[in-house]
């Protein structure tokens, strides 16, 4: 039995102006296959202008057992907020 | 295309010793409260595994829905059948492929999934070890057996696992061109000569009982179910869903003008639905257990399809290898 090609993230702008966003992942042995199968895989019904494609390896990521304390400090700042201040009703538009 | 349980003596999702009883209440809550688990997340042994089975389950139904329609690419009646054909074949093929991607992220390799397929370990959906005979089974199976599949998998799409959910947002916005197809198949036939029409009916008669067993056993006869829609594996019972699918077929088929091969079949005014016949259970499970001669026939043209293809995998490999070898010597 074959070993499994590496696995690839796939990344897909839906049109100019917005972001490359995740989709999925395709296995492939190198960059320009990925390409291919992102292509074939992803975009059969115009879905994106441009992909990109990154090694599953090469992605670092956050721990989900850390993320209370991780994003948790957010939450005690309110005042980062526009809603905390409250403003005189002479105010229309701010 | 679609998936239920269909192993019946698969272990029942149970709680397996050892696991810490906080955790499992943290995801219980997480999962009651209709959030979505993540790969990285905590979860259940007996959770990941009922969803490996379920997810590669699916995922070999899509890879081997692909072998009945492919049989018919080369007779579709025109160039335009012969396109729109070509094209939900490679969708079925992508479907697999969102699918087997969801399933790798419980630890599984996709390797690990084919290999059982093709060494006859895992199943697929019963519904394509039934052959495909003439061009009218083509109308069918859009119609009835992606019509069924679209029912199971719209409630998917709201799965508690993330990445098996995301997948089903994608195949369902694909599906409905599935059907949509078939029946478009159906309508030119029934619309058409005599003998088209006949051809129509023969078809609806053959695969109407076996898209009705698609939705799996009974729901008293479904162990599993209730701990599946406790962990939001599922979403709705296979009774609730085979009710829905008959209720919204049966119009259809009237516009059609063809007969849906059920005398017991009866709108009940009281229930707000219709009522059927009894499906013959005895036949879904000889086909579960992959009895018959198409079952076979499917699997060895799997195995074909991928031995055959061994030498483009290998050209790959060997022009990767080739390329980094050479950007290494550059770099040194």
């Amino acid at each position: 039995m074959s070993k499994d090609w590496p696995l690839w993230e796939v990344f897909v702008r839906a049109r100019g102006g917005l972001d490359h966003r995740h989709v999925g992942s395709v296995h492939a042995p190198d960059a320009e296959m990925a390409l291919r199968h992102a292509r074939d895989t992803y975009t059969r019904r115009m879905e994106g202008v441009s992909l990109w494609v990154v090694k599953s390896t090469d992605i670092a990521a956050s721990d989900p057992d850390q993320s209370g304390e991780l994003f948790e400090p957010a939450q005690s700042k309110i005042y980062r907020h526009p809603t905390f201040y409250e403003l005189p009703d002479a105010v229309k538009h701010m | 295309m679609y998936t239920t349980e269909l192993d019946k003596t698969a272990t029942a999702p149970t709680p397996i010793g050892g696991e810490d009883p906080a955790l499992i209440a943290a995801f219980e809550a997480r999962v009651a409260a209709d959030e979505f688990i993540e790969p990285k997340d905590w979860m259940p042994e007996a959770y990941r595994r009922t969803l490996t089975r379920q997810i590669s389950q699916h995922a070999h139904s899509e890879i081997v829905g692909m072998l009945p329609e492919g049989n018919w690419l080369t007779r579709a009646p025109s160039l335009k059948r012969k396109a729109i054909l070509l094209a939900k074949i490679q969708d079925e093929g992508g479907h697999g492929l969102y699918l087997y991607c969801a399933a790798e992220t419980l630890g599984t390799s996709r390797e690990q999934m084919i290999d059982a397929l093709h060494s006859g370990r895992a199943k697929y959906s019963t519904i394509f070890n039934y052959p495909t005979l003439n061009w009218a089974d083509i109308g069918a199976i859009g119609w009835l057996v992606d019509g069924a599949a679209i029912m199971n998998q719209v409630p998917l799409q709201r799965t508690s696992y993330g990445p098996y959910a995301r997948a089903m947002v994608r195949v369902c916005k694909e599906e409905s061109f599935h059907q949509r197809q078939g029946f478009d198949i159906m309508l030119a036939m029934a619309n058409g000569s005599p003998a088209q029409k006949a051809m129509a009916q023969d078809a609806l008669n053959r695969w109407w009982w076996p898209s009705l067993m698609m939705f799996g056993p009974s729901d008293d006869n479904s162990p599993n179910t209730a701990q599946s829609i406790r962990w939001r594996i599922k979403r709705e019972t296979n009774d609730e869903l085979r009710q829905k699918f008959v209720d919204a077929t049966v119009p259809q088929a009237e516009l059609l003008g063809l007969t849906i091969p059920d005398p017991a079949l009866k709108w009940n005014e009281e229930r707000g639905h219709y009522d059927f016949g009894e499906i013959e259970w005895d036949e879904f499970y000889a086909v579960v257990r992959g009895e018959g001669p198409t079952a076979k026939e499917r699997m060895k043209a799997r195995r074909a399809a991928w031995n055959d293809g061994a030498w483009v995998r290998a050209a790959a490999d060997a022009h990767e290898a080739k390329r980094a070898a050479r950007s290494a010597a550059a770099a040194a």
